[in-house]
């Protein structure tokens, strides 16, 4: 489609008070080839967007450069359908407010941002969605057949989707299935686990497919084009699925590491998961002579919130214990309870369960087992009771439970090897190296990917392939691929099921976005998706290796194989390819190249520096509108480009920048490190160690590593960005003009 | 606003907090029409008032612009700030709601440019920082505020203040005759996500909150912690403006009390926790007391507890106070109790106390509304006999930033099998 461009600067809000207009409108525009350029005082008014909308009817227009206020406000005024190209320029938070009036600076300013705005805008192309050649699938595998994963089958098929289960037992539950009773809302009572129920609610609906003693041997393709080829029963099978649940569950920490609360040694001393299957099974018996019992003690937190065994709380263990608790007083009325913990961790409303343990007479003693041993027959426990304050043995005990925490499924015995990259550093003389927990390798098998970057969910810390995202708890970074129940964490039956339905949700609206070409969190409902001009690929494997979410697969001699249904649209692989082979429709190396270009460098003599921003759209640029917004000042000097991702920051605009003179460069990214901010994962870590490389070019053209530099700036730091700001400007002031101006 | 009509087939969500937009989002993005309705003049709920989140001490407002990007970008959201539910009626796949929405006095004109906030001289109390400063009666809720619009405060429409602000527009924005309005709306199916309200620190008499400056409550920290709260994000006892030297936290300050909540309130623990890395973060030297039953810090939350542990100037004392009274010359309050690890009487001095109260749900309270079950604590039963009305996030149980967000994803699917299964 030819492109007929109009530009439309509005007056409003300051703008016209702080620039002179018809100065901008010539000197701004031109060399850009804009049909329509025209100004009005309130363009967001209806009488402005209507100026707009007859231009787009009457004149033909289908690109439209509105030079106002932020992006992040009359987004709506300013949407005028798909067909139409909007480009927004800030004239407002960026210039009127925050610069000087009527100075020759904000004038320049204000017509460098427009010149990039047009230029951006001269470079966007129309969207077309992706749409892959076979049908597309929006079926949900779901891996695991206990609470969570038939939960979120089931909950998938009622709204109307096809399931599909795999679980390597011969048959349906999981541990559910093995319990004698739950403790679920409202919590003042045992309730039945439901757990043959649900089984047959499973088997029942005919949306659901179900293989037991079965395990998935390889998934390859992305979400809506999965294939998934499944073993049960010794037979194969393949499935074309759209998005997958992983449910695989959790397994009891070893206790025979727990010798010293002489698990192994004494018969009596079992696990909390033995004395629930005992109970299941009918009756509670002491081990050694199957005699009655009538003492009992409980060991919290055996092995958890322990440095040497598991240091995280496994949630459930408190109200596990006095769940069988009640057990042995419904066998027994005059059997005694004893509970020896750290904290009671009875959140919500789960706390009337904790009265009413404490109510039926079982003694809760706050405190640590120092020694377990055994005379005449029974066991007794001596502890430190906190709130005595004094040494106690508690004797005659029958039986001693130990509440052992939970071990996500994913986490394998040890730290897994694999062969090294080319690269790496560590390897041992057999190129194999231990793999780091976040690797995609440091997981269980169950899903066999195959992906260039591990058959697995990378995982957090212990060994969960949670999400690392408080207000994002879905996120995954194997995109459309959703864990749910304890294997991301230790958590109750009432808390596993709300997860299984989220995470069904979560699912369901992968398979639906994708069908329409759509992304997924957070750019959900980004349209455009990488394109590789594989003509001039050098096979170096940067994207490959650099894409957050696993999106690029390779071939034997290197290529990349790109899964857009995969692609989270951050542009790290277009950051990272040296040739520049990545684009978007609306967002290339060569476009943001082009905007730099557009920006007007003045002599040395005029003593006028220019600085480039690239800045994450994500975090950072809402907060320079925050300090707009405040009428906050900053040096007229600096010109702001957006990204989507730090991450998608090619280092050839740094080259190209310095290479025209501009005297410096200033990143703004997300936090990276453990408690990382940013939103792909590793975007802004990604540009943080791609500048360390940038000191080559420098070096080549015999500059100062002090021009360029990266800032944390996250966004409620608007306060700080003035000083950043003016601190670098005078580093660039004391380095002096870049001598390649002019040139 | 008789435009506003929907078919029985979107989805109602009641709260733009955390959790009502999450539902909305959720729903929307897999194809559903869905229009949500939200008290407050912004959407964000709570979290907006907070500085940081517990465990990665990120800001809420991070999280926040992406949603608020969602829902920008989508046209199948349509929401309403100010606007409240009047009535519910009918049943799953076919209800009729009122929504009641009052009035602004600032139309869709708005640019905020600010004009009419440098005309108003009036003040009122800052409702976003709990009245713990003041804020002219023409103003943005605060600066990060979604939708982006000035509102009036009703005191000033009609008086000499709200004439300077019409004069002062520029864009014919402040309309003073905005009325209360009313609009109906068809729908197949509710996530109710009102939210939550701090439990109201003065009923525990026994803290003197209220009436002694210096006990203030942990949503108040929040603000006190944040740059754009009203000390400008430094940590100061309200009675002097000084730097504390020495802070309480008292936990379960009216949870787990059959007196006030029955209940445990889940954050309160991993609140006071955070807040010390606030107050750290400021003074290294100030000294830290909290006062506890059990700290409850669920799965991989313990780290945070075991890093807080590590900061020798944090003392934890297991203890319920019992009592405070206030030195009527320093302002300097005196914590009463029992330390019930030592058995020693707690006599202790500090000058500034923060009290970790617990959360309330908002009920479905209608004068005309549906069989939905809540529990004898005000919390939402998602009852299976009673499809169609799903309750989402801390309505139904106490819990966190990511719990909630959880729950109000299902609570869409919930919703969306409402529609589907008609």
């Amino acid at each position: 489609m030819d492109k007929k461009t109009a530009v439309y600067i509005c007056t409003g809000c300051g703008i016209g008070d702080a620039l002179n207009i018809e100065q901008l409108k010539e000197e701004g525009t031109a060399d850009f080839g804009i049909d329509v350029i025209k100004d009005h005082p309130f363009l967001c008014g209806q009488e402005g967007v209507d100026l707009i909308k007859q231009d787009i009817e009457g004149e033909g227009v289908n690109t439209v450069v509105i030079a106002a206020c932020s992006h992040r406000v009359n987004y709506d005024a300013f949407n005028f359908g798909r067909d139409v190209i909007v480009q927004r320029v800030n004239l407002r938070e960026q210039v009127a407010w925050s610069q000087a009036p009527k100075e020759e600076d904000t004038q320049m300013l204000a017509q460098d941002n427009l010149k990039m705005g047009c230029s951006q805008a001269k470079d966007t192309d129309w969207v077309q969605p992706y749409k892959a050649e076979e049908p597309y699938s929006k079926d949900i595998l779901v891996v695991g057949g206990g609470l969570a994963g038939m939960t979120a089958a089931l909950e998938a098929a009622k709204a109307g989707y096809r399931a599909v289960i795999v679980e390597k037992e011969d048959k349906l539950g999981g541990f559910l299935g093995r319990m004698k009773s739950t403790v679920t809302l409202p919590y003042k009572a045992l309730s039945e686990t439901g757990a043959a129920q649900l089984i047959q609610k499973v088997e029942d609906e005919p949306k659901i497919k179900v293989y037991t003693s079965a395990s998935v041997e390889k998934v390859s393709g992305g979400p809506g084009l999965f294939s998934v080829d499944i073993k049960a029963n010794g037979n194969s099978a393949t499935e074309r699925i759209g998005a997958i649940v992983q449910a695989t569950g959790w397994v009891p920490y070893d206790a025979n590491k727990l010798g010293h609360l002489g698990y192994g040694k004494f018969k009596d001393v079992v696990t909390n998961v033995e004395m629930e299957e005992m109970a299941a099974a009918g009756k509670i018996t002491r081990p050694s002579d199957g005699g009655d019992v009538k003492n009992v003690l409980f060991i919290q937190c055996a092995g958890s919130r322990d440095p040497e065994h598991l240091p995280y709380c496994s949630s459930v263990c408190c109200m596990v214990s006095m769940k069988q608790a009640t057990y042995v007083k419904e066998q027994n009325p005059e059997a005694v309870n004893y509970i020896l913990y750290k904290d009671v961790r009875t959140v919500g409303q789960s706390e009337d369960f904790y009265r009413k343990a404490q109510n039926d007479g079982n003694v809760f003693i706050r405190g640590a087992a120092t020694q377990l041993g055994e005379a005449g027959g029974k066991l007794f426990v001596e502890a430190d009771d906190e709130l005595l304050g004094e040494k106690i043995k508690i004797e005659d005990l029958d039986m001693v439970v130990l509440a052992v925490g939970m071990v996500p499924a994913s986490r394998p015995e040890t730290t897994p090897r694999i062969k090294a990259p080319a690269d790496a550093a560590g390897a041992d003389e057999n190129g194999m190296i231990e793999v780091a927990p976040d690797s995609g390798f440091f997981a269980n098998s169950a899903l066999h990917l195959a992906y260039r970057q591990g058959p697995e969910l990378p995982t957090l810390k212990y060994g969960f392939p949670d999400s690392h995202f408080i207000c994002f708890p879905y996120e995954t970074r194997r995109t459309g691929i959703y864990t749910a129940g304890c294997l991301r964490r230790p958590m109750e039956t009432a808390k596993a099921i709300e997860d299984a339905v989220g995470a069904a949700m979560k699912a369901i609206q992968c398979t639906e976005a994708t069908a329409e070409g759509k992304a997924v969190h957070p750019r959900a409902g980004d349209m455009t998706f990488p394109e590789f001009n594989m003509q001039r690929c050098t096979q170096c494997k940067r994207c490959t290796e650099e894409c957050p979410f696993g999106a690029i697969n390779e071939d034997e001699k290197g290529n990349p194989l790109p899964n857009p249904t995969r692609c989270r649209r951050c542009g790290v692989c277009m950051g990272a390819c040296p040739e520049r082979i990545i684009s978007f429709k609306n967002y290339s190396v060569g476009m943001i190249g082009n905007m730099i270009k557009s920006v007007h460098v003045p002599e040395e003599d005029e003593e006028k520096p220019r600085v480039i921003c690239l800045i994450c759209e994500n975090d950072a640029l809402p907060a320079l509108d925050m300090a707009g917004i405040k009428r906050m000042k900053w040096s007229p000097y600096i010109r702001f480009v957006p990204m989507r991702c730090l991450g998608s920051m090619n280092l050839v605009w740094i080259a190209d920048s310095l290479s025209r003179g501009i005297d410096g460069i200033l990143l703004f990214g997300c936090r990276h490190g453990d408690d990382y901010q940013c939103h792909f994962v590793k975007g802004s870590e990604l540009a943080n160690t791609r500048l360390g490389k940038v000191s080559e070019t420098l070096d080549r053209l015999a500059l100062e590593s002090d021009r360029v530099r990266f800032e944390e700036v996250g966004i409620t730091d608007y306060h700080r960005i003035p000083g950043i700001i003016e601190e670098f400007m005078k580093k660039i002031e004391e380095v002096g003009p870049n001598p390649y101006k002019g040139w | 606003m008789a435009d506003v009509q929907t078919t029985s087939q979107a989805i109602l969500v009641v709260g733009g907090g955390m959790s009502g937009i999450t539902a909305a989002l959720e729903a929307a993005e897999a194809g559903y029409d869905v229009v949500l309705v939200e008290r407050n003049p912004y959407l964000g709920g709570r979290v907006t008032q907070l500085y940081q989140y517990f465990p990665k001490l990120c800001p809420p407002n991070c999280g926040l612009e992406i949603n608020f990007r969602r829902m920008r970008q989508n046209p199948k959201v349509r929401f309403f700030t100010m606007a409240e539910v009047a009535s519910i009626s009918g049943r799953e796949g076919d209800y009729d709601v009122t929504v009641k929405m009052a009035p602004r006095y600032v139309n869709e004109k708005c640019t905020c440019c600010g004009k009419c906030a440098e005309a108003c001289e009036a003040e009122i109390d800052n409702p976003f920082n709990y009245g713990m400063d003041k804020i002219k009666a023409a103003y943005l809720p605060h600066e990060f505020a979604f939708p982006m619009r000035y509102i009036l405060d009703p005191s000033i429409v009609g008086t000499d203040q709200g004439k300077k602000c019409l004069d002062a527009c520029e864009y014919g924005a402040i309309d003073p005759d905005m009325k209360e309005t009313t609009f109906d709306l068809k729908v197949g199916a509710i996530v109710w996500a009102a939210g939550w309200n701090p439990y109201d620190a003065a009923k525990i008499d026994y803290y003197g909150f209220g009436e002694y400056k210096n006990v203030i409550t942990n949503v108040m920290m929040e603000r006190m912690a944040a740059p754009n709260g009203p000390t400008g994000g430094r940590i100061l006892r309200p009675s002097d403006k000084k730097e504390p030297k020495n802070i309480a936290f008292i936990q379960c300050a009216g949870s787990r009390d059959e007196n006030h909540l029955p209940y445990c309130s889940g954050i309160c623990c991993l609140a006071s926790l955070k807040q010390t890395t606030y107050v750290r973060e400021r003074k290294p030297d100030c000294d830290i007391a909290i006062f506890f039953i059990d700290i409850r810090a669920l799965d991989r939350l313990e780290d945070f507890y075991v890093k807080v542990q590590a900061d020798p100037k944090v003392a934890f004392i297991k203890s319920k106070i019992a009592n405070i009274t206030e030195d009527e010359g320093t302002g300097n309050l005196i914590l009463e109790g029992e330390n019930t690890r030592t058995g020693e009487q707690i006599l202790m001095n500090f000058d500034m106390v923060v009290l970790a109260t617990g959360m309330v749900p908002n009920r479905i309270e209608l004068d005309a509304a549906p069989d939905v079950t809540h529990d004898e604590y005000g919390f939402f039963t998602n009852n299976p006999e009673q499809p169609g009305i799903y309750g989402a996030g801390c309505v139904r149980t106490p819990t966190d930033v990511a719990s909630s967000v959880q729950d109000a994803t299902a609570g869409a699917l919930k919703a969306i099998q409402s529609i589907a299964r008609r």
